[in-house]
């Protein structure tokens, strides 16, 4: 019986003598790249003591297509509809950001009626993007229902965008000088119809998860980002309001006609999940407003610069007119010559700054055009935000970065 | 400004304070289409972005964007941008600094940890070597790639594609092979700049024009003039 005790209390062990002092080493795993949490193909390499994260080193790269350059190999034109490709999730705003460093190098104006065209749509593609990640980021955390109730949201606002551009998802719908078609004439009722019932089902969504008690243990504390580390870090848009941080570009550098809209920019108090949530949630009420003040204020008139030398002549003047003719071959075999000379024109994009960097020669080909992704700088943040969490909070963390690989990888 | 593009703080002043703080290190600063671009001594870059950073009225607190850009015909080939962004001052500019394949250029993954990434994807983009980053590996490209796609003198179509080869059950690499002709448009007027030879116009660039047939009277007079000197 001693001799039992003593093997126990792990004194003497015939058959293993070294228990008690066994070596544990971490445990080291992959994250992806397919894993339905990863939100697309993400690879983690993951080292992990027991379930604590010790350290993570994303590998991204897997969904890079080349886009800078073969936009280096198109006209400027045909370049516009790799940025649908980019975020698929929220393509206008990707086009956005593109047509306006268009515009600036040439100095463009761009009709009123445009701008709000522009606006409105872009608020829709927030509405679009938040509907998709609010869903996916509750998923991850378990809950299933509001997922579904959002896509819904979502399947009715592509419809809205199936009616202005005639695509679904990749619309190539901005153009540089103002939009490609005018909107039919019972879009804007329908989209203001619509503004007042869609907010019924996302507020019955939101319900089920933002005071719920599961949710809130998952998200709150959760990966908390000081304003500071968020500055560090260069993180933009939801992510870096969600560290208190009231900075919004539409407000601090508005372009187009934000200027002329009112709304609110949330901030998060903590700089944890949850915050980052919810600075998302009221982004979508805020984007509702928004598209409200559009469909009343838009003004009629011309949908693009009426510079034939930029943007192409409608099919009926065409028939009429042999000068439209022309502009209209020269601008889709040639295109438009750009000036010499570089901008770099960032925008708000549902996932914080988007931003191009676009490099002229003067001729009708961008030299360089460099593509600032959002979610690049967020992703690199994520060995910083995981270090000792839970292996369970990666997917949680990863859920409120908001990251899409069309974007991050190029 | 006409163009509907983001509207910052007004530009005034700020290339008149960067120069008294830079002082020597400053290479060049222009302002251009609204926007101010400077070019710092490449071996003065972290302090000069310290300096951008800390000074009282510049401020700029946050690195967005990393790019390079690459001009082969240049002796310095590369440059390489620094986008900053100040957020109490609400305004942009742009720091560049110039580098060949092989001169690194000092990281500043110690001034902005999110630079680490940035100059990787500068690294695996275009070759230029960043002195002090800790983590210089690829990025955006394949695992075990060998060239930097973004310069200017590789093939859009790459070297080399890879499939999954039913044979050797795995993925495998083979010489791009095109199913179509690489076709490359050029869509420059040929009345303004073109470099080649219309078609049809190959005579164009010629000194003299046919030649003309010479007359008995003036072949008796120089017997020699086809021949040369006999």
């Amino acid at each position: 019986m001693a001799d039992y005790l003593e093997e126990i209390q792990g004194k003497t062990d015939e058959a293993d003598p070294t228990v008690g002092d066994v070596q544990i080493s971490n445990y080291t795993i992959n994250f992806g790249p397919q894993h339905p949490a990863a939100h697309g193909v993400l690879r983690m390499v993951m080292e992990l003591d027991g379930e604590i994260v010790e350290r993570v080193d994303p590998h991204v790269g897997l969904l890079h297509r080349g886009t800078e350059k073969l936009i280096e190999h198109k006209t400027y034109l045909q370049a516009l509809p790799y940025f649908d490709r980019l975020d698929y999730v929220s393509p206008m705003c990707m086009e956005h950001s593109y047509v306006l460093a268009i515009e600036k190098l040439l100095d463009l104006d761009v009709p009123l009626r445009a701008q709000y065209i522009r606006v409105l749509f872009a608020e829709l593609t927030r509405i679009l993007n938040h509907c998709l990640n609010l869903g996916s980021h509750v998923m991850d955390v378990g809950a299933m229902t509001p997922n579904i109730w959002l896509f819904e949201i979502r399947e009715q606002a592509m419809a809205f965008y199936e009616r202005a551009s005639g695509a679904r998802m990749h619309a190539a719908y901005f153009r540089p000088g103002g939009v490609h078609q005018d909107l039919p004439p019972k879009l804007l009722a329908d989209m203001a119809d619509w503004l007042d019932t869609f907010p019924t089902l996302y507020e019955d969504a939101m319900s089920l998860v933002v005071d719920n008690r599961i949710f809130k243990q998952r998200n709150v504390d959760i990966a908390v980002v000081s304003k500071e580390d968020a500055v560090k870090w260069g993180f933009s848009g939801p992510m870096l309001r969600g560290s208190g941080i009231p900075w919004d570009l539409r407000k601090s550098q508005p372009y187009d006609v934000y200027d002329r809209m009112e709304f609110d920019v949330p901030v998060g108090t903590s700089g944890d999940c949850y915050d980052r949530f919810m600075v998302r949630v009221e982004e979508v009420r805020q984007s509702a407003r928004i598209m409200r003040q559009c469909i009343n204020d838009m003004p009629e008139g011309p949908i693009a610069s009426l510079d034939r030398k930029v943007v192409p002549p409608k099919r009926a003047e065409m028939k009429q007119s042999m000068e439209a003719l022309i502009h209209h071959f020269k601008l889709y075999t040639e295109g438009f010559h750009v000036p010499a000379g570089e901008v770099y024109v960032a925008t708000e994009s549902p996932k914080g700054e988007f931003g191009v960097y676009l490099v002229s020669d003067g001729s009708n080909k961008p030299y360089r055009c460099k593509i600032r992704p959002t979610a690049f700088s967020h992703l690199q943040a994520m060995d910083f935000m995981c270090k000792g969490h839970m292996l369970a909070d990666a997917t949680v963390i990863l859920g409120a970065i908001d990251v899409v690989f069309g974007e991050c990888d190029r | 400004m006409a163009s509907p593009a983001p509207v910052i703080a007004s530009n005034g002043g700020v290339i008149d304070a960067v120069k008294a703080v830079l002082g020597d290190d400053l290479v060049y600063a222009q302002e251009a289409v609204d926007e101010i671009t400077i070019t710092v001594r490449r071996e003065a870059l972290a302090e000069a972005i310290i300096a951008l950073r800390d000074t009282e009225n510049l401020q700029y607190q946050q690195l967005m964007e990393i790019a390079g850009v690459d001009y082969p015909e240049r002796p310095e080939r590369f440059e390489v941008c620094y986008h900053l962004l100040s957020l109490t001052r609400n305004h942009r500019i742009r720091v560049k600094v110039v580098t060949d394949e092989e001169t690194p250029v000092p990281s500043i993954t110690h001034i902005w940890p999110v630079a680490g990434w940035l100059e990787r994807e500068v690294f695996d983009m275009y070759g230029v070597l960043f002195d002090g980053n800790p983590d210089l590996r690829r990025i955006l490209t394949d695992y075990g790639f060998k060239g930097h796609p973004q310069r200017k003198d590789f093939p859009l179509s790459g070297y080399v594609e890879m499939r999954y080869s039913e044979e050797h059950k795995r993925v495998i690499y083979e010489p791009v092979e095109l199913a179509q002709d690489f076709r490359t448009f050029d869509f420059m007027s040929p009345w303004e700049g073109a470099e080649y030879i219309l078609p049809g116009d190959e005579k164009a660039g010629e000194e003299e024009g046919a030649p003309t047939p010479v007359t008995a009277a003036e072949q008796s007079d120089e017997p020699d003039k086809p021949g040369g000197d006999a």
